[in-house]
């Protein structure tokens, strides 16, 4: 999104670009332009809780949000413990900020998975049409025809609890919603006169595919991942709760599952953080992915509803 | 349209085996032995080997080449665990669980009511409210109160279904005594759930119906409407209302499957013995057969809706004409 704001005022000067007129659009939305804020502060504490994580790595220490107290167990909130501790006596604020860093790299693996698998099953789709476009809409069908979350849980099950497991779960089914985006834009683009001329002057199938047409479908990839983001947030805390969710480390998912049992002892702190620190980057994303598409593509239809 | 209706039921059969194809892969070939995860972590190799045999693990994954040629047969490059597979689960049987050693289409017969008793009426109270509170969104468009109902639903979206559940259950059960906290005894059992499920779903539902309103509202046909002087009330119910039919109806179709599956959390919170809480168990205990059977039939479910909703479109809409 940032690499959009550098873009639109390199080309300010110039004609109107899609991506101009798009951040001019996007910039018109408020509560949206604040929610780009909101994102912007997570990124920013997301490189941090990196930094914490590599730099305990790097020395081979207990990294500090590890480092339990039991004298100060399920303490609460003070001066020193912001959200108080949880049943081991770690910091609750310094483990929601690595639950911000497991956010992001859950986010940012699985849809190194399936960005390039749903856009080039939807190109190919879409370009090629016929057997192809044939095999590839089976395929989807398929994938789409069992519910989500019940395939997810399989393929993390079978692969085993911990991050690999996760990532490879949401990035093998989560492709569906992207495949078919782009296969419908493809279709559209294959008839344009732009695709024609440049058949015309001699570039070959791969080329027009990907360097003529893939550009202008870009949009896409963007407004998708912008709202898958948020329903990968959610569904890690399902996978926690079932236990074939992220090990050793603390996800916000896990939190929420280990103040399961504490909240009936009236420790609050862990929940309503884990809580809120989701709510509001779920939240930003919801809104931000909502503008985009409306400034970048007002008529795509994407799928809508929640990740339960 | 009998011509359609008939290549229609012929995809189910591609899918299916699609299905069971895709299954059988996550199970079989993307997490490693399953003999050795159905052993534990702390199984002998001669364990091992006493389970791949009792399985037929041991046996080619698709197609038996070395058996056919042996025997000269073709019926036997059959004799694989995939096409195995696909012969016990068309007779529907799908085995014994490695728990409880039941049969698990007896186990599944067992928890469909339970499930059936919590998800429909969160099914049908939720469609019921947001289709309500989408046709208020839409009369009042572009105003203070659709914004309002946008934001509030986006809001409601964002938060875990997960913190939902712990917070009905720790507040109005536990803390303010209103309802039971676990079981499933009689319909009071039931209250907490279903409005549990209903508030966290209502949000995502209320911003899909609104849209498909919205949609409708700026078609050629409501100018029209309003241009013959037809009021808000009587393009809002008469036009768009029915014309809003299609995408209704293709999502209320498409969630009928996920009643059966059930909800996963709510009813292993509250002790429900459904679906839904079979399944946590069987993750839990890593009860392979039932998993297997729980993916299988909630896609077959899914597969025959879908079929459903595509006749029932040529029904509804009369412009549809499918090739």
């Amino acid at each position: 999104m940032t690499a959009t704001a550098a873009n639109s005022a390199a080309l300010a000067a110039k004609p109107q670009t899609l991506w101009s007129t798009a951040w001019r659009q996007f910039r018109r939305n408020r509560l949206a332009a604040a929610c780009l804020w909101i994102i912007v502060i997570y990124v920013g504490i997301w490189l941090y809780a990196e930094s914490v994580y590599w730099t305990a790595y790097l020395r081979d220490v207990v990294p500090s949000y590890k480092v339990t107290d039991f004298d100060a167990r399920n303490a609460a909130p003070s001066l020193r413990h912001w959200l108080g501790t949880d049943f081991t006596g770690r910091d609750n604020v310094a483990q929601l900020i690595q639950g911000v860093r497991i956010a992001f790299e859950i986010a940012i693996l699985s849809s190194a998975i399936l960005i390039p698998l749903g856009f080039l099953l939807g190109a190919l789709a879409g370009y090629f049409g016929r057997w192809v476009d044939n095999a590839i809409i089976w395929l989807y069908s398929v994938v789409d025809s069992v519910p989500s979350i019940l395939s997810i849980i399989s393929i993390s099950y079978v692969v085993g609890r911990g991050m690999k497991g996760i990532v490879i779960g949401m990035g093998l089914v989560a492709w569906v919603g992207l495949c078919r985006l782009i296969r419908g834009e493809y279709l559209k683009h294959k008839q344009r006169a732009y695709v024609a001329a440049a058949r015309a002057l001699g570039a070959g199938h791969l080329t027009v595919m990907l360097r003529h047409i893939a550009p202008n479908v870009l949009h896409i990839v963007i407004i998708t991942f912008t709202l898958l983001f948020p329903r990968f947030i959610l569904t890690e805390v399902i996978l926690s709760y079932l236990g074939v969710g992220i090990a050793n480390e603390p996800s916000w998912g896990v939190m929420i599952n280990d103040a399961k049992q504490r909240l009936w002892l009236g420790v609050w702190w862990e929940l309503g953080g884990a809580t809120a620190a989701m709510f509001f980057l779920v939240l930003a994303l919801n809104i931000v992915g909502d503008a985009l598409r409306d400034a970048l593509d007002p008529k795509l239809k994407t799928a809508e509803g929640s990740a339960t | 349209m009998t011509a359609y209706i008939i290549r229609r039921l012929l995809t189910v059969i591609p899918i299916t085996l699609g299905v069971l194809l895709l299954v059988f892969f996550i199970y079989r070939v993307i997490g490693g032995d399953p003999a050795a995860r159905l052993a534990g972590k702390n199984a002998t190799p001669q364990k091992i080997e006493q389970i791949r045999k009792q399985y037929g693990f041991d046996k080619p994954k698709f197609f038996n080449w070395q058996e056919a040629a042996k025997t000269g047969s073709p019926a036997a490059a059959f004799d694989s665990q995939f096409w195995h597979l696909v012969g016990q689960f068309a007779q529907l049987d799908f085995g014994k669980s490695l728990q409880s050693n039941q049969r698990i289409s007896r186990m599944l017969a067992d928890g469909v009511v339970p499930s059936l008793c919590v998800t429909t009426p969160i099914f049908l109270v939720e469609l019921s409210v947001a289709i309500a509170l989408a046709l208020i969104c839409a009369f009042y468009r572009g105003t203070r109160i659709d914004r309002t109902f946008v934001v509030v639903s986006i809001v409601a979206m964002s938060i875990s279904g997960l913190v939902y559940i712990m917070m009905g259950q720790y507040f109005f059960a536990f803390r303010l005594r209103w309802f039971p906290v676990w079981g499933f005894e009689s319909p009071a059992f039931l209250l907490l759930p279903v409005a549990i499920g209903v508030i966290a779903g209502i949000g995502g539902s209320l911003r899909f119906y609104r849209t498909i309103m919205l949609d409708e509202m700026y078609q050629d046909y409501v100018r029209t409407a309003f241009a013959k002087g037809c009021s808000q009330r009587e393009v809002l119910f008469k036009h768009v209302l029915k014309n809003a039919a299609i995408p209704i109806l293709t999502n209320v179709v498409v969630a009928i499957p996920f009643l059966y599956t059930g909800s996963l959390m709510l009813e292993s919170f509250f002790g429900i013995p459904g679906l839904g809480r079979m399944t946590v168990d069987a993750i839990y205990t890593g009860d392979e057969p039932v998993l297997f059977a729980m993916v299988f039939i909630g896609s077959v479910i899914f597969v025959i809706a879908n079929l459903v909703t595509d006749l029932l479109y040529t029904w509804a809409d009369p412009r549809i004409r499918l090739q």
